[in-house]
C-alpha cells in the first residue's frame, strides 16, 4: 500500500504539483473533453428538435406526462448532495482526510445542480414562459402558487445553487491568490487576480476567512437537507399511489448522499489519473470514501425496505398494486436491477482487498449510480402506468431517442463543466492540504519527542 | 407594482376552498351521468370535439396516447368467459370531475388552474407553463396536454374545416394543459343573458354539449344551489352530498340499498361535482 500523503509529501512541493494540473493534464483530458462536447451536442440537438415540434416527440402521453426528464432531474439534484456532505459536514466534524478531495466534490455539487436546473427547463411544455414560476412583482398582480411543491423546488434549488457557488468560491480564495502569484502573465492571471479579491494572507484575512467559511458551511447543511426533502415533496405531497409516502424525504436525502458519494468515487478515479494527483488522492482516502459510501448504502437500503414495508402493510390497495406491479410488471427488470445495484453491489465494498482497488471501485461506483438513476425512474414512471384509474392501467410508454438523447447529453454537459473547472481552477485545495501536512508533522514530532523521551528515560535507568 | 401594492393583504386573493369555506352563493354547476342509460355511442365525445375545438390528432398520435378527448367513453368488457361477439360490455363516460378540492389546483406552480365562484375548476391557458404536475396529480387522468402545436402544424383541421371551429372557444397552442370546462362559454353566455334581465339562470336554460348530444338523456346538468333544479333534485334523491367525506349514503347502508348515486374515488376527498348513477341492468351485447 502507498504511504499516506500526510507522511510523504513535502509541504513546499504542494503548490507546484497542484499548479501543474492547471497546465498539463494527461492527454486523456482532451479525449474526455471532446467526447463530452459531442454528447452535449447530441443533447442540444434533441432539445432543439423538441422545442420546435413539441413535447410529443419525447413520446410522453396523456396519463404518462412525466418521464425521464423528471427522473434525471432528481438524479442530478441528488448528485449535488455529497459535495456539501464532504465540505461542510465533514469540515465541522474535523475529518481531515476530506481535504484533498472536497474541492472537486464541491464543484460537482455546483455543476450537477446546474444540470438539474436544465432539466426543469427541458421538461416544461412552454419553457419560454418559465419565469411565471418566479415570484417577481408585476403589473398584473399575479404571483406563483405558493402551495405548489414545484414552486418550493424552484426556490430551494435556486437558493442551494447560489449558496454553493458562493461556498465554492469562498473556499478557493487563498488558492486563487497562489495561482495569481505563480502563473505567467496572461488572461488567466488576470482572471485569478480579480477572483482572489486582493488576498494577501494576513492574519486578519485568515481570521475573517475562517469565520466566513464556517458560517457559510453551517448555512449550507440545512439547505442541502431541505432541497432534497422538497424534491421528495413533489411526490410525497401528491396524492398518487406509490408517491404519497411519508418516508420519502429522508429516503430521498439518503439516496442523494448515496449517489453523490458514488459519483465522488468515479470522479476521484478520473481526476487522480487525468491530473496526476496520485500523491494527493491516495488510496487510504479512497478507502475512507468507500467506507462512507457503504454506510450510506446501508441507510438507503434500510429506508428502501421501510418504504416497501410501509406500503405493503398500509392496506392501501392502490399503493400496494403499484408496488406489486413494480416487482412483476413491465418495469420489473429495471426495478430488480435497481435493488441489485443499490443494495447488493455495495457489499463488494465490504471486502478489504477491493476497498483500495481502483478498477473495482470505479466499476462499483458506476453500478451504484446506475442503480440510483434507475431508482428515480422507478419512482416516477410506474405510478403513471398503474395509478388509481383502472382504465389507464398498463399504459406503458417507452422513452424515445429524444428523451434518451437529452439524458445522455446532460452527462456530457456536466462533464464539460466539471473538467473545464478542474483545468481552470485548482481542484485540490492547496492551503488545506498544507494545513493537513502541517498538523500531521506536528503530531509526528510529538510522537517522536515522547518516543525519544522514553528512550532517554530508559537509557538513564540503564545507566544507573 | 408599487410598494403599497406589495404590502397589501394578499390573503384576500388566496384561493379558498368552497367545501371548507362558505357555500356557493348563486351557482354551483354539477352533473349527473346515468350509466344505466348510457349506451356507449360516443355522441357526447363527438359533440365535445365540435363544441370545444378539440384537435383531431389522427390515428398515429391517438395510438401514442396523445389524443385530446375531454370526454372519453371507457369500455369495460364483461369478464364472464364469453368471447367477443357475445361478450357484454359496460360504458363509463369520463370527463373532468370539476372537483371542489381539486388535487390539480394546489400543485400548479404558477396557479394556472383555479376554482371559480361557480364551483368550476378553471384552466388559464395563457398562464400555463406546461409542468404537467396537475395531470400527474389527477386521480381521474382527465387532463390533456398539447404535445404538439395541433392547431397550426399538425393539419388537425384542414383549411376548409377551420370554418367549423367554435368562435367562442380559443384554440390552444403547443405546451399547455387543457381539459373539460363544463362548456364554460355556454355557462357564461347564459349567465350574461340572465344578468341583463336581472335574474338567475333558469334550470334547463343552459346545456353542456355532451348533454345536448346524448340520445338517451343520460347526462343531467345544472345548478346545484337551486333546490328545484333537476340536478339538485337528483342529487337529493340519491342522497349524494357535495361535501360528504369519504362515503355517501349508498355506501353507508349495509346489505345494499336502492340508492344508485355515487362519486368516483370518494375516499380521496376530491369532492367531485359529477355524480354517477350505478348501472342496474345486465350489460348489453
Amino acid at each position: 500500500m502507498e504511504k499516506d500523503i500526510r507522511e510523504s509529501i513535502e509541504w513546499a512541493k504542494i503548490n507546484g504539483d497542484v499548479l501543474k494540473s492547471l497546465e498539463s493534464p494527461r492527454p486523456l483530458f482532451w479525449v474526455i473533453l471532446v467526447v463530452a462536447l459531442s454528447m452535449f451536442g447530441v443533447g442540444v440537438g434533441c432539445e432543439v428538435y423538441q422545442y420546435q415540434i413539441g413535447m410529443g416527440v419525447a413520446n410522453l402521453n396523456n396519463p404518462q406526462v412525466w418521464g425521464l426528464y423528471i427522473a434525471t432531474f432528481i438524479f442530478w439534484i441528488g448528485m449535488s448532495h455529497s459535495g456539501t456532505l464532504l465540505s461542510a459536514i465533514l469540515h465541522l466534524m474535523h475529518a481531515d482526510w476530506r481535504k484533498p478531495i472536497y474541492r472537486f466534490a464541491e464543484a460537482m455539487t455546483t455543476f450537477s445542480l446546474m444540470t438539474a436546473g436544465l432539466f426543469v427547463m427541458v421538461h416544461l411544455g412552454r419553457l419560454w414562459q418559465f419565469y411565471y414560476a418566479v415570484p417577481y412583482p408585476n403589473e398584473r398582480w399575479v404571483w406563483p402558487n405558493f402551495q405548489s411543491p414545484l414552486l418550493w423546488d424552484a426556490m430551494a434549488i435556486f437558493t442551494y445553487l447560489s449558496s454553493s457557488v458562493i461556498f465554492l468560491f469562498i473556499g478557493m480564495i487563498p488558492d486563487l491568490a497562489i495561482c495569481r502569484d505563480h502563473l505567467h502573465p496572461g488572461w488567466r492571471k488576470k482572471l485569478y487576480t480579480v477572483l482572489a479579491l486582493g488576498w494577501e494572507g494576513t492574519d486578519r484575512q485568515w481570521r475573517n476567512f475562517r469565520v466566513t467559511y464556517l458560517t457559510v458551511a453551517c448555512f449550507l447543511i440545512p439547505l442541502a437537507v431541505s432541497v432534497h426533502s422538497i424534491v421528495a415533496s413533489d411526490f410525497a405531497m401528491s396524492q398518487q399511489p406509490g408517491w404519497h409516502v411519508t418516508s420519502f424525504p429522508p429516503y430521498f436525502v439518503a439516496g442523494a448522499l448515496y449517489s453523490g458519494c458514488a459519483a465522488i468515487i468515479t470522479l476521484f478515479v478520473i481526476l487522480r489519473y487525468v491530473f496526476k494527483f496520485e500523491e494527493y488522492m491516495t488510496l487510504p482516502i479512497l478507502k475512507k470514501i468507500v467506507r462512507l459510501t457503504f454506510a450510506i448504502a446501508m441507510v438507503w437500503t434500510y429506508l428502501n425496505a421501510v418504504e416497501f414495508a410501509s406500503v405493503w402493510y398500509s392496506h392501501d390497495e392502490a399503493s400496494k398494486a403499484v408496488l406489486i406491479q413494480k416487482a412483476t410488471g413491465i418495469y420489473a427488470p429495471f426495478w430488480w436491477m435497481m435493488n441489485f445495484c443499490g443494495s447488493v453491489v455495495p457489499f463488494v465494498m465490504m471486502i478489504k482487498r477491493f476497498q483500495t482497488s481502483i478498477p473495482v471501485m470505479f466499476a462499483v461506483s458506476l453500478l451504484l449510480n446506475l442503480g440510483m438513476w434507475l431508482e428515480r425512474w422507478m419512482i416516477v414512471s410506474p405510478t403513471f402506468s398503474h395509478g388509481y384509474y383502472p382504465y389507464l392501467w398498463d399504459n406503458n410508454q417507452w422513452p424515445t431517442l429524444v428523451q434518451w438523447g437529452i439524458v445522455f447529453g446532460s452527462f456530457g454537459w456536466f462533464t464539460l463543466l466539471f473538467m473545464g473547472f478542474c483545468k481552470l481552477f485548482p481542484s485540490v485545495s492547496m492551503y488545506e492540504v498544507k494545513e493537513m501536512v502541517y498538523h500531521r508533522s506536528l503530531a509526528n514530532k510529538h510522537v517522536e519527542q515522547s518516543l525519544t523521551m522514553n528512550v532517554n528515560e530508559l537509557e538513564e535507568k540503564g545507566a544507573h | 407594482m408599487s410598494v403599497s401594492n406589495m404590502l397589501e393583504n394578499w390573503s384576500k386573493f388566496r384561493h379558498m376552498h368552497p367545501v371548507d369555506d362558505k357555500p356557493h352563493e348563486e351557482y354551483k354547476w354539477a352533473m349527473s351521468i346515468d350509466l344505466d342509460a348510457c349506451s356507449g355511442c360516443n355522441a357526447c365525445s363527438v359533440a365535445c370535439y365540435a363544441e370545444n375545438n378539440l384537435p383531431v390528432v389522427g390515428k398515429q398520435k391517438f395510438d401514442a396516447g396523445q389524443q385530446m378527448h375531454w370526454m372519453r367513453i371507457e369500455r369495460y368488457w364483461d369478464d364472464d368467459g364469453r368471447e367477443f361477439p357475445d361478450q357484454g360490455a359496460q360504458f363509463l363516460p369520463m370527463l373532468c370531475q370539476q372537483c371542489e378540492a381539486a388535487p390539480c389546483e394546489t400543485v400548479c406552480p404558477v396557479g394556472a388552474t383555479n376554482h371559480t365562484a361557480d364551483g368550476l375548476n378553471s384552466q388559464v391557458y395563457n398562464r400555463c407553463i406546461g409542468s404537467r404536475y396537475c395531470s400527474a396529480n389527477c386521480p381521474f387522468k382527465v387532463r390533456y396536454f398539447n404535445w404538439y402545436d395541433y392547431p397550426t402544424t399538425d393539419n388537425v383541421w384542414p383549411a376548409e374545416m377551420t370554418q367549423q371551429l367554435n368562435p367562442d372557444v380559443t384554440v390552444r397552442g403547443k405546451g399547455v394543459m387543457e381539459k373539460c370546462t363544463f362548456c364554460v362559454q355556454r355557462l357564461e353566455r347564459a349567465k350574461n343573458n340572465a344578468r341583463t334581465e336581472g335574474r338567475l339562470v333558469h334550470d334547463g336554460e343552459v346545456q353542456t354539449a355532451c348533454q345536448q348530444a346524448c340520445p338517451t338523456g343520460a347526462i343531467t346538468f345544472g345548478n346545484l344551489v337551486e333546490p328545484e333544479s333537476k340536478i339538485a333534485r337528483q342529487w337529493a334523491h340519491q342522497q349524494v352530498e357535495l361535501a360528504a367525506r369519504d362515503k355517501q349514503a349508498k355506501d353507508e347502508q349495509e346489505g345494499g340499498s336502492d340508492l344508485r348515486g355515487y362519486r368516483i374515488f370518494e375516499e380521496l376527498r376530491a369532492y367531485p361535482s359529477v355524480m354517477y348513477l350505478e348501472r342496474v341492468r345486465e350489460s348489453a351485447i
